[in-house]
């Protein structure tokens, strides 16, 4: 533009300089004023979480007061994606450490990714895939399982025991979080 | 700036002259800005011109909000309504965008109206303008098509039975009608294919053929000059003229301007609905195009059955056709409204005529009890809605081994038991089998449930062999167990 006027005898030079100067202001800010909207509405799954694995209920602590060994649960986790989620069942296990506190288990075998179940006759967790033993508190005892079974995050929120469900890798000797 | 002034601030001009000249040796930009920028005006800058100006920065408005838009939109039946809600709901400023693009729209449908109202006064069609005024018709209806086809992309109720009835209304065109309705449709229903063509349309297909014919408009408007007031020869302009810049690139930018803060208030005060999913099964439900179709919506009711082509095609058609033609039918070059009876006053009936079809259409809505009632009902179900929570869209779960759930809680308890005690990991899920056990469906009917529960505690060497263990549970577990094998099917 400032060419243009330089070489415009014509125009009055530098009252148009400062309609250029004035209206390169207006177009900025309306633009800051556009923009910052359209940036916001961008970034918003950045700044928010859209995605993740929210704390399922587990039950009343109160129900697991009285237990003599470890309790069998379904939970129902929710993984949020966007603007949808996916809803599933999954099998987790309450079990009280030496110290009475409480702990939950993921079913899933670490040896192969079967679902492991309690045998109250044994008193331990036996895998029926490959004759993975656990015991009472899902530390290995005997089988091709490459670690203990996977404890999952809890904690108890209004009387509930919250747990965060995760996925673990297989085969492996330590703990790995996949999802 | 001037050289006059360069003396005073020599530093950051000069550097900001020699910038100037760098990119002009390599890009020509000097000549461009001249060229855009000193179109002569004759007789001057005006408010009246600003329309077109206003058309083009409305239309970069809607395309860069659209663009937007699309980073959370998805264009399919099930997810169309879910994600225009998270949109207006869930994400920052998401209802301002929309609400922006939404009432853009009108903006764009009352602009184009201004413009066109303007230029046909000024009889600015006028001297080897044939071709510059036929591109603006067809930007005319490409512009139409952008409003009709983006109507549907919500998927709401309004959205759905809108463009229900719009695309039954190209279905009475003669000949190609019922095949045209079908392309439309991309099929014979409303459904989830409508929702992809028309998202292709609105999203890539017209706004790409309206950049191409507003290059056309352009250059065919600046080949013939700017047509100036209505004194001016439409040949050969004899008034003196003013440069574009500065006066009416001041003007345009300050009604661009005003127009972009009065749809930011709009849209920041009065957000733009989104009524419930749309439901094809409710009878009751009253469709209304935007308020730009009410008119043609009003006048489709006087021509019902046999005499629907003749209201629906014949006459519009026909008006289009003059409409179009202008250009070739009045080859007077006065310009003055005054002395273009027939020109201005069919403009001005149609005008009112349209504008009276609007008003009926109100009326007879409001009072007709039952329209006016469920019209309420309407509103008050979109009110709801949008007072809602966003609610996630629940997706089918892979990884749940039960597709559906039994009814009896036993054989339910059974099934998840099967799963706890990783039958399914050999057997498969619902017993269907695997490379590692056989399928259990069909068992119940070749064992009792007491021979499937001593077959379970003592399983067959074979089994053993096989790698199946004793299954030893307590009573009711057991039981549950069998009772969902034997339900296998």
């Amino acid at each position: 533009m400032s060419s243009a006027e330089s070489r415009n005898a014509t125009g009055t030079g530098s009252r148009r300089s400062y309609i250029g100067w004035l209206m390169g202001l207006c177009a900025a800010g309306v633009s800051a004023v556009l923009f910052v909207p359209l940036v916001r509405y961008s970034i918003y799954p950045l700044r928010t979480k859209t995605t993740g694995v929210k704390w399922a209920d587990a039950g009343a602590v109160s129900d697991f007061a009285s237990m003599t060994g470890p309790v069998q649960r379904s939970i129902t986790v929710e993984q949020v994606d966007g603007w949808r989620k996916t809803i599933s069942e999954k099998v987790v296990y309450v079990t009280k450490t030496a110290a009475g506190q409480l702990q939950v288990l993921s079913a899933v075998c670490p040896h192969l990714g079967c679902s492991v179940p309690w045998s109250a006759a044994k008193e331990k967790f036996v895998c029926p895939c490959h004759a993975a033993v656990f015991d009472a508190n899902g530390a290995r005892l005997s089988g091709p399982a490459p670690r203990s079974m996977d404890s999952l995050e809890s904690q108890v929120e209004n009387g509930h025991l919250m747990v965060r469900y995760q996925y673990f890798r297989q085969l492996v000797p330590t703990k790995e979080v996949i999802g | 700036m001037s050289e006059l002034s360069n003396q005073n601030q020599p530093g950051p001009a000069k550097s900001r002259r020699r910038l100037f000249r760098w990119l002009d040796q390599r890009t020509g930009l000097d000549g461009v800005l001249r060229e855009s920028l000193d179109e002569p005006i004759p007789g001057g800058a005006r408010f009246a011109y600003v329309f077109g100006s206003a058309l083009l920065f409305i239309f970069i408005s809607q395309v860069i909000t659209g663009v937007f838009l699309a980073l959370y939109y998805v264009p399919s039946a099930d997810h169309a309504h879910t994600t225009v809600a998270y949109i207006t709901k869930a994400v920052t400023a998401g209802s301002f965008l929309r609400s922006i693009h939404a009432y853009g729209s009108s903006a764009m449908v009352i602009l184009l109206l201004l413009h066109v109202t303007q230029t046909f006064l000024y009889g600015s069609y006028k001297g080897r303008r044939e071709l510059l005024w036929l591109s603006g018709c067809v930007l005319f209806a490409f512009v139409l098509c952008m409003a009709f086809t983006g109507y549907l992309l919500p998927w709401d109720q309004k959205a759905y039975f809108a463009s229900a009835v719009g695309t039954n209304i190209a279905g009475e065109v003669p000949f190609i009608g019922a095949w045209l309705k079908e392309f439309m449709r991309g099929g014979a229903d409303m459904g989830t294919l409508t929702l992809s063509r028309f998202f292709v349309a609105h999203v890539l297909g017209v706004p790409a053929a309206i950049f191409a014919f507003i290059a056309l408009h352009v250059y065919l408007f600046r080949k013939t000059g700017a047509a100036g007031p209505i004194s001016e020869n439409p040949v050969s302009p004899q008034l003196p003229a003013e440069p574009f810049y500065p006066r009416q690139v001041v003007v345009d930018a300050v009604f661009a301007l005003s127009i972009i803060v009065v749809l930011a208030l709009i849209a920041h005060f009065e957000p733009f609905d989104l009524g419930p999913s749309a439901n094809p099964a409710d009878t009751h439900y009253l469709p209304r195009p935007e308020w730009y179709y009410i008119p043609i919506f009003q006048w489709l009711k006087y021509w019902p059955g046999s005499l629907s082509f003749l209201g629906v095609v014949a006459i519009p058609s026909i008006i289009a056709f003059f409409f179009a033609s202008l250009p070739f039918l009045d080859r007077r070059m006065e310009r003055r409204p005054w002395k273009r009876p027939v020109a201005v006053g069919t403009y001005t009936f149609i005008f009112l005529a349209l504008f009276g079809l609007g008003f009926l259409s109100y009326h007879s809505d409001h009072s007709d009890p039952g329209y006016a009632a469920q019209l309420i009902t309407q509103q008050k179900d979109t009110e709801d809605f949008m007072r809602k929570p966003f609610e996630p869209e629940v997706a089918q779960s892979l990884s749940s081994g039960l597709a559906a759930i039994p009814a009896d809680p036993l054989i339910a308890k059974g099934g998840q038991i099967y799963q706890v005690q990783s039958c399914n990991a050999c057997h498969g899920d619902g017993g269907v089998g695997t490379a590692a056990a056989p399928k259990l469906t069909g068992i119940g009917d070749r064992m009792s449930a007491a021979q499937l529960t001593a077959l379970l505690k003592a399983p067959t060497p074979k089994m053993i062999a096989g790698g199946m263990s004793p299954t030893d549970l307590p009573g009711e577990q057991m039981n549950a167990l069998v009772s969902y094998l034997e339900a296998l099917k």
